[in-house]
């Protein structure tokens, strides 16, 4: 166990209870993208605690920089020009990227590894890359598009919500880092309170489609966001519904455990066959008929 | 080291090769996978030396089986037609599993099941080395959806396939006489004439 100080609620591969004896509260990560000023400092700020330099890419003519998440960009500013009525009607939209640290992580669910990942009682999905074998199901079996194989090392890796950080009880490192206060952090509880409150203002400033993502078709997620216009996710990369893919569900669902047994009880029923009905020999009268043949 | 000259070549050196080849590579294949498959067989990573060389093994050892099917194939895809009496012999499969085989029809080198078996492992191949591909992230990066989709069907097309090759060992072991002629390409006169007896004329002219 990676953490003494977090209990596990969850555990990859593990079909077995994880230690989780103790009450932990759940955190969540609130980002506010009405607040968002597109600095990047969140990003400076995750590659120095986390100790992390991706390679220098290059420009692709927009802002985006790194260009997507990476083995060691585990969260990136995306910006999003969105052409309103007229042409001069411009509205320039920021996204902090990174893992969701969904309720019902795909990830976990996807990945064959016991304890390649876990997801601690306080929410938080974190990637044990000690435990990793580097199959690549967690990129499978996420909705958000997060989990990426690392090219030196064939290991998963993507945001841990500082739970190392928080786990002695500090905010993550965006969170600290962030100078306008678009990125928050608390209890789930708390920060849900947050966004209402921020929601209100926004409706009162004429924004009447702002709301909080925090999708319920992964269970909720550990870091939400107050979006100006919640109606449309998308106009900022986020899934509209995100859910762990029925295809990924039927594979790490009901379907293997009796596909388990169905073999088992092929292998059986072939022991049991052969011990209740004796083997197929060749009868006496052919063995017989075979022998004059020879001795004429 | 010949026991009887009378006995009866049922395969060339090359074809028995070239099935333990595809023989090994399954048990190993099937050995990794189902470590994957489910956590409660994950100790078999030991097997190949932990759990990341068992992933990384794994394609390789697809790839080998894959190529080594196609030669199969070619080898007894036309031993493997289906005919009426096949049919007639599948109909009546349940009175051969419950050990009576006087009124089953007269079958030539295979029988109806044994050429059932032929065409599901190939279905069964041809998935595996598509999904298998599909989901090889270090080769390939094919879209998500893809992905997914190649993951089902690799589950699923690989739990088939083991209980086929349960049935298909199984059947050798029950039928006595029979491993023999994998292992050194011959089976006595006896034994065709009991079980394939087309086959048996064919070779002897009696």
């Amino acid at each position: 166990m990676a953490l003494q100080s977090l209990d596990i609620k969850q555990r990859s591969a593990t079909t077995t209870p994880s230690p989780s004896e103790r009450q932990t509260v759940e955190v969540a990560k609130l980002i506010d993208t009405t607040r968002c000023i597109g600095c990047k400092a969140c990003q400076v700020a995750c590659m120095e605690w986390n100790d992390v330099r991706d390679e220098i890419g290059s420009v692709d003519g927009t802002y985006n920089n790194p260009t997507d998440l990476t083995s060691s960009s585990w969260t990136v500013m995306r910006f999003y020009e969105k052409e309103n009525n007229s042409p001069f009607d411009l509205e320039w939209l920021i996204r902090k990227d990174g893992c969701m640290h969904c309720a019902d992580p795909g990830c976990l669910k996807a990945c064959p590894a016991p304890g390649a990942i876990v997801q601690y009682a306080n929410g938080i999905v974190d990637f044990h890359q000690e435990n990793c074998i580097g199959c690549g199901y967690c990129i499978t079996g996420c909705p958000f598009n997060v989990p990426r194989i690392s090219k030196k090392d064939s290991k998963a890796y993507k945001c841990t919500l500082c739970s190392d950080r928080v786990a002695v009880g500090m905010e993550p490192a965006c969170v600290k880092t962030c100078p306008t206060g678009a990125i928050m952090f608390g209890s789930k509880e708390q920060m849900t309170e947050q966004a209402e409150h921020r929601i209100g203002e926004l409706k009162g400033r004429g924004h009447g489609k702002a709301g909080l993502y925090d999708p319920a078709g992964v269970g909720g997620t550990h870091v939400m966001y107050v979006l100006k216009d919640a109606d449309d996710p998308t106009q900022i990369g986020l899934p509209a519904s995100p859910t762990i893919s029925a295809l990924v569900s039927v594979w790490k669902g009901f379907a293997k455990p009796l596909a388990t047994l169905a073999m088992a009880g092929v292998a059986l029923g072939s022991l049991f066959h052969y011990v209740t009905k004796g083997p197929n020999e060749v009868s006496k009268e052919i063995e017989d008929e075979i022998e004059k043949e020879d001795a004429q | 080291m010949i026991r009887d000259p009378k006995d009866l070549k049922r395969y060339e050196p090359a074809e028995r090769a070239n099935h333990w080849v595809v023989g090994i590579s399954f048990i190993l294949l099937a050995l990794s996978g189902l470590a994957f498959f489910h956590p409660a067989f994950f100790p078999l990573t030991q097997l190949f030396g932990g759990p990341t060389w068992a992933r990384i093994i794994h394609p390789y050892l697809g790839v080998l089986m894959a190529v080594s099917f196609i030669a199969l194939y070619f080898r007894f895809a036309h031993l493997n037609k289906m005919t009426p009496a096949d049919k007639e012999w599948l109909g009546k499969v349940g009175q051969m599993v419950n050990g009576d085989d006087h009124n089953m029809p007269e079958q030539g080198k295979y029988n109806g099941g044994q050429k059932a078996m032929f065409w599901a492992m190939a279905i069964c191949m041809l998935l595996m080395a598509v999904s298998g591909l599909l989901i090889w992230r270090a080769w390939f990066g094919f879209d998500i959806t893809l992905v997914r989709l190649g993951a089902v069907v690799h589950a699923a097309a690989g739990a088939v396939m083991i209980g086929l090759i349960f049935v298909h060992v199984y059947a050798a072991i029950w039928v006595k006489g029979t491993i023999r002629a994998m292992w050194y390409g011959t089976v006595t006169r006896a034994w065709a004439k009991q079980h394939h007896r087309g086959w048996y004329r064919q070779m002897t002219g009696k």
